[in-house]
């Protein structure tokens, strides 16, 4: 019912697309990360909150439609649902039925509650399409309460010896769950225009954000002092950033969980916090659908499918695709259209 | 342990230089005494002798862990430190125990002849015991080098900040063989006990490259050149009738350089000289890789003797009559060391000791020539150095400077690549490039730096998308990328597919101006090797 051809990942009866990386007729897209959703598709069909993020990425011209979490769509005759997949807000993973086979393709999904996204909802199916990140032993992520105490210190403690602290993160998803849980009380928060971009949409879609202030050609340098700024990987050694100095410099990324990762992009504090599941979540969300097949996509897939197993007994199988994952040096951070990220330098 | 993990955790959490200068000087302030000597000798690679291996603490640890070995091994590749790897995979302590750092590392050593049972239950119960950051720390105590970003430098000035000495009389202090066990920082800084390690050797002067062009440094007549040798950078101590051979990297070489045991016959004692250790042949200098054959030795036999007889090329003189006299010019402080080495030689001809001849130019185009067939000489390049400079310590900008001929280079295509080692842990930045040989690609050698850290991920991910085959860590690649690869120097090699081996390869550029058809040949390989070793 769902194979995986060039363009991307097909399900022909319904004569569809699941996040396809090539110019297709139909697509359905689980969430807005370049590395899934791209333009030059005939339509769009995505979770109603994913819908402006297409278009501020893609262009308002595109035909996007957009569903409710369990809606159902009926296309020659493949029941079609999205399903939360609380990997950033408005994230699905698609559900396809025909003739009593059930299929879920997950997208990049995590378990971990982020308080910005709808939780992860395990849905019980035949077949699972799953990505592996973070899919090794290794990845097991600290407690997200423990992470969001650990950074407002690191501000208190930057502020108090006079620096600013510069906080990168992705500014689709992962700005935004930082920035809620920032205490304002420590300090003034700044952001890029990457991410104030999104945050204005995060607002007319779903709601109130902590407030914070857009650096601006305007803003005055000078009064930025002992404040929280955050800024998408794209950010780091510009010419903007060096403006903000005297600095500390953060990382938010499940990559942090390795020294090396840190030390190699001259961090001074590496932030373990990803929108991707680590390998504990990984296991339980693959027992909980009750799948007997799996199929991995990026990240550790080899690895992963083999210890899927030998260990669960479960036919896995590793497949090729354009998708990148969480990316421990950019690329994959929200790109606009027309390129006017850094139109406040 | 906990509170030398804080001072790691605060070392490891800053990129500032001076902020670890800090955190160690606060340490040093609160430390056990007996701590905080081991925090030295750790953080400057003077650990002690390995007890447990790593295949034993591979097992363990997937023992406790549930992990299979094979996926801990997959999972080693990617983080590119066993310590690191175990210390992720062990489940999480609540309750945690504290051992002084001092403790576990006699424990550790007292390990040495013990059973596996013995140390398998010392490291389990250790491990129960630490919190994560002290399980990486603890791991990393066992398996080797404490690679933390913290340099000589920074813990010399760490040291000098707290016991308020002189940075100069700190490193000097500092180096040697001198045992945490046996001392205390307080002894081993302190001016009564500076003279009763007559091994101590003094830290060397090192080079910068020359970063402008010669014509700005001056006068020529105020510079004294020399030619760069390329052998092992050395210090010869002789005290009290007794010979110390130091390499620059601070091991003890005297065992292995038997043609200098004379020097105590014939020099006086009180003596310390600089200089490089080369193969020397009636005279002739020999190329390095004669010398590379018994340096690895455990013992060298009578014919490493007579086939690499090694001497030293004299650079500078650094004590006269037990005098420290590195404060003098370098004017000075080379004519004694040539009346010295004159007066030895009209005793004894067959001095392995010879004077590294000057370089007179008159001016700096002259200088210029003269670098440029310095491979000639068998040697890298040119040496210049103010000749009123004093003998500083470590590598200083100003007075001397080091001025390298050009690497000779080939432009190879990528075939092979393995993920790195710490910063570089988790993408693939170890290479191996090959040669055409006909219609062949052959392997001639394997590069690790040059690129800078875009290009490196840029290379990475093309290499997870033309990946061919996987060999465990290794993968080969589809030919297709091409790179110029530096080196000082080729040797004939036959262990090597290609025939040769190079000194100090590296990466010079990324060629994505070429395509695989433009790489160099094998054949060209062997030109480079006829014209380099005459």
């Amino acid at each position: 019912m769902v194979t995986f051809d060039n363009n991307g990942i097909y399900c022909a009866q319904a004569g569809i697309y699941i996040d396809p990386w090539n110019a297709v007729d139909k697509a359905i897209i689980t969430h807005g990360h370049s590395d899934h959703a791209r333009i030059g598709m005939g339509s769009y069909l995505a979770h109603k909150h994913s819908v402006p993020v297409l278009k501020y990425r893609l262009g308002e011209d595109i035909k996007g439609e957009g569903v409710e979490y369990g809606e159902t769509r009926v296309l020659n005759g493949v029941k079609i649902s999205l399903h939360p997949a609380g990997h950033i807000w408005g994230s699905a993973q698609v559900r396809l039925e025909y003739k009593g086979e059930i299929w879920v393709i997950s997208g990049d999904y995590k378990l971990q509650h982020d308080k910005i996204s709808q939780p992860f909802e395990p849905v019980r199916c035949h077949n699972f399409i799953t990505e592996s990140t973070f899919g090794l032993p290794i990845y097991r992520f600290p407690d997200i309460t423990d992470v969001h105490t650990d950074i407002n210190n690191w501000w208190r403690q930057n502020k108090e010896e006079g620096k600013n602290s510069v906080l990168i993160t992705y500014a689709l998803g992962k700005a935004q769950r930082v920035l809620n849980q920032l205490d304002d009380t420590i300090g003034t928060i700044y952001t890029h225009g990457a991410v104030d971009n999104v945050n204005k949409l995060y607002e007319t879609t779903i709601g109130k954000l902590t407030p914070s202030q857009r650096i601006t050609v305007e803003t005055n340098r000078a009064d930025i002092k002992g404040a929280m700024i955050i800024a998408p990987p794209s950010a780091m050694d510009t010419p903007w950033m060096r403006k903000l100095q005297p600095y500390k410099l953060g990382i938010c990324s499940g990559w942090m969980q390795l020294r090396g990762a840190r030390r190699r992009r001259g961090a001074d504090r590496g932030f373990i916090m990803s929108d991707h599941a680590d390998w504990e979540q990984l296991n339980t969300a693959i027992q909980e659908t009750g799948a007997e097949n799996i199929y991995v996509t990026h990240g550790y897939k080899s690895v992963y499918a083999k210890w899927l197993q030998e260990t669960y007994k479960l036919r896995a199988t590793e497949v090729e695709t354009l998708y990148a994952g969480e990316q421990a040096d950019d690329t994959i951070d929200i790109e606009t259209k027309d390129g006017k990220d850094n139109e406040s330098i | 342990m906990k509170a030398f993990s804080e001072l790691f955790t605060r070392i490891d959490q800053t990129t500032s230089t001076n902020e670890k200068i800090d955190a160690l000087a606060d340490y040093f302030a609160t430390a056990d005494t007996a701590d905080a000597i081991w925090c030295v000798a750790i953080l400057s690679g003077r650990r002690p002798k390995r007890t447990v291996k790593a295949g034993e603490l591979r097992d363990w640890c997937a023992e406790m862990s549930g992990t299979p070995v094979w996926l801990l091994e997959e999972s080693y590749h990617i983080v590119g430190d066993l310590a690191e790897t175990i210390s992720l995979l062990l489940p999480a302590n609540t309750d945690t125990k504290d051992h002084s750092l001092n403790t576990i590392i006699k424990s550790l050593i007292a390990l040495q002849d013990s059973d596996e049972q013995t140390r398998k239950e010392f490291v389990m119960q250790a491990w129960r015991e630490f919190s994560q950051q002290e399980l990486f720390i603890f791991n990393k105590l066992i398996t080797g080098s404490f690679r933390v970003g913290v340099s000589d430098k920074i813990i010399i000035k760490g040291l000098a900040k707290h016991f308020n000495i002189d940075e100069n009389i700190v490193a000097h202090r500092l180096t040697g063989n001198w045992d945490a066990n046996a001392t205390t920082l307080q002894d081993l800084l302190s001016a009564e006990n500076a003279g009763d390690d007559i091994s101590k050797p003094y830290p060397f002067y090192l080079a910068y490259p020359l970063e402008t062009a010669v014509e700005e440094l001056g006068e020529v007549d105020e510079w004294q050149i020399e030619r760069k040798y390329d052998g092992i950078r050395g210090q010869i101590i002789i005290r009290d009738k007794q010979l110390f051979v130091w390499s620059r990297g601070e091991d003890l070489m005297t065992e292995k350089f038997t043609e200098f045991q004379s020097l105590i016959n014939h020099l006086p004692s009180g003596t310390v000289i600089d200089g490089e250790i080369l193969p020397v042949k009636d005279g002739q200098l020999l190329p390095f890789h004669v010398m590379q054959t018994r340096i690895g030795r455990k013992n060298v036999t009578k014919k490493n003797l007579q086939d690499a007889p090694l001497a030293m090329i004299c650079y500078d003189l650094l004590e006269d009559n037990g005098v420290d006299i590195r404060y003098m010019s370098l004017m000075e402080r080379r004519n004694i060391l040539d009346s010295i080495l004159t007066a030895a030689k009209e005793k004894f001809p067959e001095l392995p000791m010879m004077l590294s001849p000057t370089v007179e130019c008159d001016t700096w185009e002259e200088v210029a020539k003269e670098r440029l067939i310095a491979r000639e000489q068998n040697c890298e390049g040119l040496m210049l150095k103010r000749k009123t400079s004093t003998y500083k310590t470590g590598r200083r900008r100003g007075e001397w400077w080091k001025w390298k001929v050009d690497p000779l280079s080939i432009d190879g295509v990528l075939i092979y690549a393995q993920r790195g080692h710490g910063r570089r842990a988790n993408l693939y930045t170890d290479f191996t490039f090959a040669v055409w040989d006909g219609e062949e690609l052959v392997p001639f050698t394997k590069a690790y730096s040059g690129l800078t850290d875009k290009e490196l991920v840029e290379v990475d991910s093309w290499v997870k998308k033309h990946t061919k085959e996987k060999f465990g860590p290794v993968r080969s690649v589809t030919p297709e990328l091409v790179f110029e690869i530096g080196f000082e120097g080729i040797n004939p090699s036959p262990r090597h597919k290609s025939g040769v081996a190079l000194r100090f390869p590296r990466i010079l550029r990324w060629r994505k101006d070429k395509g695989i058809k433009d790489a160099n040949t094998k054949e060209d390989l062997m030109d480079l090797l006829k014209i380099n070793n005459g």
